[in-house]
């Protein structure tokens, strides 16, 4: 597998408020424009939340006042959203994001033991970064039948891993990291 | 001649985009004016990449073609030699002859995005058929096709379209779930990637027969492929003035949270709050999005609208068996030898879907336990296999049809350790909102932990079943209520995982 043609670094733009602020007047705007009434400036929550994590990495600590100031709630409304949903990070990720499947249809395939494989061999951990990779667990991405699954960068599905195409898929994303 | 290969994300898994490339790449440097059409899949996965090209006597198939075998395979197709990949007359393949496809007859056939495609293929009909007809008229059809909401709890959609056809508001709306969190399901993924135009046609005869003008499909983020692809079809629905004249749809992002398949759960998030479920009653249907009357439909509830429309829903209702009418499309996945979709009319058993469909385990080991309808599924053992995938069978044998997702274990599963993660899982993903499930999930990872360490296993197995009714009876919404069916399930068929301290 070739890193370079198929994964785009997960982020390249840095903090920046006035970019938080234009992202969120726009999904907000987008929003309004769709539902015109109907709470559809809280209802921007998501998409404002997505475009901020899609542009940065992370939802920035400064990000909630951001939001809650758009959407027109309070940060406790927002953090309690942050917080709830687990695709939401408040820590920037590494180059490259590899979400494992470990749900039952992959666990019927062998991904337990290739997440195993991954600590021993890789030092990959769910949750952690090493050499700009990060592992994550996730429940289902309805490949359910070419399995043991992950999804790479958010974007790329890529089946029936096994050991050695493992080895191949994180060989490849750490030497991107530069 | 036209090449046909899919940009379905479960053929891009396996390399269905560089053997796409590779033949974009090989015509061209033969001079060849071949187009190459991306489809959605056929869903008979264990051939991907399967690469197709039309002939007279219909597609021919190319199975498991992997780029760099991809200019003999051109050569050979030119030519008419035989391949090795060659795998005959797709439609005539077995797996593929013996369905009976209404709601996947596109899927893997036409290009998603291509309208005229479409139309060619049938689409539309149903909605020309609907505008006929009064919208008391539409509720009506598919009330007498007797379609069950396919997401999984099976209420008849014709009485949730009439509820919200009769409900007061000052507006009204259509929100498709299309959150398929369930392991071994990927039905809703295949339609939204693969013929999302059938389903936004579903959602605006829905929309014409309850009043509604606004439409929301919540996908989830899992599925970055069918959020792109939807997103474009509402583009060339809009262009085309389908959309956006009286009703228009909207694609939202779900977040990572299992939960929000439930379907109160999915409202507070469309309303941008955490996903926390409603206490019901209001329904949706009278109380839903923003307070306002709504119709909750799956997408495969949504996707088998149009066909019973232009076919009638008596026409529907002859499928299937007892209560459970029409097709299902039913999603073979885990340790199988030919995992993949296959729609057929409700009530083919486990053993006929794993053996005949299937070819037993990928392994070649002997299955030894079966999760019928994702994780809050029971696990059935082998001795259970008869039983037919309808939804009154599966509850009568202690378990649930769900989204029908059937996952295959061999026999080196260890149940015990399944139960464990039910828990986990519930524990993981409970939004936090009744006390059994927030509490009780974690307290059965600990109890089955002191069970496996051996520390008073029958007094602690007994709180485990204890723990199992309240959750049954006291949980909000079906993660807690039914996360007791794989670990209850797995207790009953497979005791003798929980006492042997071994294994």
């Amino acid at each position: 597998m070739h890193a370079a043609e198929y994964f785009a670094r997960m982020h390249t733009t840095s903090w920046n408020v006035e970019k938080a602020r234009a992202l969120v007047d726009a999904e907000r705007s987008r929003v309004r424009s769709f539902l015109s009434g109907d709470g559809a400036d809280q209802s921007a929550m998501l998409p404002a939340l997505h475009a901020l994590q899609k542009t940065f990495g992370f939802i920035h600590a400064d990000a909630i006042s951001v939001v809650a100031h758009a959407l027109n709630v309070s940060k406790a409304e927002v953090k309690g959203v942050v917080s709830f949903y687990k695709d939401f990070r408040t820590q920037p990720p590494g180059a490259h994001v590899v979400a494992l499947c470990r749900a039952e249809a992959c666990q019927a395939r062998g991904s337990e033991a290739l997440a195993a494989h991954l600590q021993q061999t890789h030092g990959l951990q769910p949750g952690q970064t090493k050499h700009g990779v990060t592992l994550e667990n996730t429940y289902c991405l309805g490949n359910c039948a070419l399995g043991p699954a992950a999804l790479v960068d958010e974007s790329r599905l890529v089946g029936r891993l096994d050991v050695a195409k493992a080895d191949q898929l994180v060989g490849s994303l750490k030497e991107r990291e530069s | 001649m036209k090449l046909f290969v899919p940009a379905d994300a479960a053929a891009q898994s396996v390399g269905a985009d560089e053997v796409a490339e590779a033949l974009q790449s090989a015509l061209k440097a033969r001079g060849l004016d071949v187009p190459l059409i991306r489809t959605g899949s056929r869903g008979l996965t264990w051939l991907e990449p399967l690469v197709e090209v039309n002939t007279a006597s219909g597609r021919q198939g190319f199975a498991n073609v992997s780029a760099l075998e991809v200019p003999g395979l051109l050569d050979a197709i030119v030519g008419g030699e035989p391949h090795p990949s060659a795998i005959g007359l797709v439609e005539s393949l077995p797996a593929l002859a013996r369905q009976r496809r209404l709601t996947f007859s596109r899927v893997g056939v036409i290009d998603p995005l291509s309208l005229e495609d479409f139309r060619a293929h049938g689409g539309l009909r149903g909605w020309a058929r609907a505008m006929e007809l009064a919208p008391e008229a539409i509720v009506q059809e598919v009330t007498t096709s007797l379609l069950r909401g396919r997401g999984g709890a099976g209420f008849p959609a014709g009485i949730k379209w009439k509820t919200v056809a009769e409900a007061k508001g000052a507006r009204k709306y259509i929100v498709c779930n299309a959150d398929e969190g369930d392991s071994g399901t990927f039905a809703d993924r295949m339609v939204m990637e693969g013929d999302p135009f059938m389903l936004l046609e579903g959602m605006r005869i829905a929309a014409r027969a309850v009043g509604a003008s606004h439409g929301f499909i919540y996908v989830r983020s899992e599925y970055p492929r069918a959020v792109s692809v939807l997103e474009r079809a509402i583009a060339v629905l809009r262009e085309s003035r389908f959309l956006g004249t009286g009703f228009d749809v909207e694609v939202r992002v779900g977040a990572g949270a299992y939960v929000c398949g439930e379907e109160t759960s999915l409202l507070e998030s469309l309303e941008g709050k955490r996903g926390q479920v409603r206490a019901k009653p209001p329904l949706p249907a009278h109380e839903g999005l923003f307070g306002k009357p709504t119709v909750v439909n799956n997408v495969l509830t949504l996707a088998a609208v149009p066909w019973i429309l232009e076919h009638g829903g008596a026409a529907y209702a002859a499928l299937g068996v007892g209560r459970s009418r029409g097709t299902m499309p039913i999603q073979l996945a885990g340790n199988v030898k030919h995992g993949g979709l296959f729609e057929l009319p409700l009530g083919v058993t486990l053993r006929e879907l794993i053996f005949d469909f299937g070819g037993g385990t990928a392994s070649a080991r002997p299955v030894r336990a079966v999760q019928v309808g994702g994780p809050l599924g029971a696990y059935f053992p082998e001795k259970l296999l008869d039983t037919p995938l309808d939804y009154e069978a599966m509850a009568k044998a202690g378990g649930i049809l769900g989204h029908a997702g059937v996952v295959v274990f061999d026999d080196t599963v260890n149940l015990a350790k399944q139960a464990r993660f039910a828990f986990e899982f519930c524990a993981l993903e409970s939004c936090g909102k009744c006390t059994p499930c927030r509490i009780g999930s974690t307290r059965g990872v600990e109890v089955l932990d002191q069970v496996a360490a051996g520390v008073e296993p029958e007094k602690n197995l007994a709180l485990v079943k204890d723990l199992c009714t309240v959750l049954t009876d006291a949980s909000l919404c079906a993660l807690g209520g039914l996360t007791p069916l794989p670990v209850l399930s797995a207790l009953e068929h497979f005791h003798e995982d929980f006492t042997r301290r071994s294994r």
